[in-house]
């Protein structure tokens, strides 16, 4: 096991996120945060966080998105969903994607289905935090990416979050 | 996790997490179907039948859009208008269908135990969409959906079933799945529309006075009056029913509290209830027939056939 991300590396990773986000969507005004369900959600909890800290809290819309019903691979085996909570029209406005591992690209593939049955956004990007470049099976790529990593795929990549696992983590397995 | 169940003949065979998944599963495609596109690509490459022996709009409508909205191919098939007439058996019908590479079998039969009987013998997964006097699990998911959406919970509630029990499909679904989930169920009508020993059978209150009933529950199920399934006169006349039975707006106004007041629909108004109280705000008969949609995709995705 070993580790790719500790607590304090984890913190700041996340933080530089949030600021390259506010970077490229200056106003915030017609952009919207979309995090996927289930664990990217811790992800984009923390953005949004450290986003409300720095500019009018006001200003940011936040939702969550499941995949689970666009999957390519529903005939293998059951899937259970989670809870969508878009309260808010995509229409003509920037989505930023968040997601914790970009590994195959078939969960964002699915995202971008299932987006698009919410409107038609202008523009539409991708931010993770870990980056397993070498193991995609589609041409999808990160806007975004706290750590970019070179894996194997009998590896696996295990990212923790206070909420749920105890520590603040990401290791390699 | 998965249901326990490769079919769904009745909710006598499903667990309380079976239910609860199907519930929870349920309130996502809730949330589906209030989007711009109301439709998801999960089913795509399935194709479900729906063999109606027995007339219906809302069930028929609303498992049709429900494998509609799931992106599945759709057969549908009347009794009326088939080779039925001619004589051929149920068995053989099914079997040709299922031949053309159809996937699920949505079944209504006026026979209890028509899907049972289709279950052993066939190997698509079989939904019964109400057989016969037996049941009519999709209606008692729905119902449950319905009541859990408008008061938070199941466990602990109060549900008074009022009517014709002893002709009811709907009746017994409910029973079986509200005792499943922890909620306390009473029985009302006429003593010869319910069955001698239900009380004792299922563990259920009897009541013959429906203001009584009423004070009693939280939640009123009303049902109606199956003239069709009824061979010998069971009350002396629909008039005189509406007056001990029909649930009229002063009896609900004069209760102590507020109760919900449901029906499966379809209504004879002016005989179990009134028309002001099926379109008052203490009905939520419309939100039963939006969330029989969604409690159907729930159903139907999660019985669709996976690899393991």
């Amino acid at each position: 096991m070993k580790t790719i991300l500790s607590e304090q590396q984890l913190a700041l990773t996340v933080k530089r996120l949030a600021h390259q986000i506010l970077e490229n969507n200056v106003s915030l005004s017609d952009t919207v945060i979309i995090g996927l369900q289930p664990r990217g959600i811790f992800l984009s909890d923390r953005i949004v966080h450290e986003l409300r800290n720095i500019v009018n809290p006001g200003l940011i819309q936040y939702g969550k998105l499941d995949i689970t019903f666009y999957r390519d691979d529903v005939r293998k085996s059951l899937h259970i969903a989670n809870a969508t909570d878009i309260p808010f029209s995509i229409e003509n406005r920037k989505v930023v994607l968040i997601d914790d591992v970009l590994y195959t690209g078939r969960t964002i593939r699915a995202a971008l289905d299932a987006l698009l049955d919410f409107g038609r956004p202008s523009k539409v990007s991708l931010c993770v935090l870990i980056d397993r470049r070498f193991n995609r099976e589609l041409p999808i790529q990160p806007d975004y990416a706290g750590k970019t990593i070179d894996t194997f795929v009998s590896q696996k990549v295990k990212v923790c979050w206070k909420e749920k696992d105890e520590v603040d983590e990401v290791v390699l397995i | 996790m998965k249901l326990s169940t490769k079919h769904l003949l009745g909710i006598k065979d499903l667990n309380r997490e079976d239910i609860q998944l199907i519930l929870s599963t349920a309130e996502q495609f809730k949330e589906v179907l209030q989007r711009p596109v109301k439709k998801v690509p999960s089913l795509r490459d399935v194709t479900i039948v729906n063999l109606f022996y027995e007339n219906s709009t809302r069930t028929r409508m609303s498992f049709e859009l429900a494998e509609r909205r799931l992106s599945a191919d759709v057969l549908n098939f009347a009794a009326s208008t088939s080779s039925s007439a001619k004589g051929e058996t149920l068995l053989d019908t099914v079997n040709n269908i299922l031949s053309m590479k159809v996937d699920m079998v949505v079944m209504r039969h006026s026979a209890s135990g028509a899907p049972h009987f289709l279950a052993k013998n066939i190997p698509a997964a079989i939904v019964n969409a109400g057989d016969g006097i037996n049941e009519h699990p999709t209606q008692a998911l729905l119902d449950a959906f319905s009541i859990k959406e408008k008061l938070g919970r199941l466990e602990g509630l109060k549900v008074a079933i009022i009517g014709d029990i002893m002709h009811s499909r709907v009746a017994l679904s409910n029973m079986y799945l509200l005792k499943k989930m922890g909620a306390e169920i009473l029985v009302a009508g006429p003593p010869t529309l319910i069955p001698k020993y239900i009380g004792e059978a299922l563990d259920v209150r009897v009541e013959y006075n429906l203001k009584k009933a009423l004070e009693w529950c939280d939640v009123a199920n009303v049902l109606r009056i199956q003239l069709e399934r009824q061979n010998q006169p069971l009350f002396s006349s629909l008039r005189e029913y509406n007056l001990a039975y029909g649930i009229k707006r002063r009896l609900l106004e004069d209760l102590s509290k507020e109760i919900v007041i449901m029906h499966p629909g379809p209504i004879n108004r002016g005989v179990e209830l009134d028309s002001d109280v099926a379109d008052g705000p203490y009905s939520i008969i419309l939100n039963q027939v939006e969330n029989g949609v969604a409690v159907r995709m729930a159903v139907l995705y999660l019985l669709a056939d996976r690899e393991n």
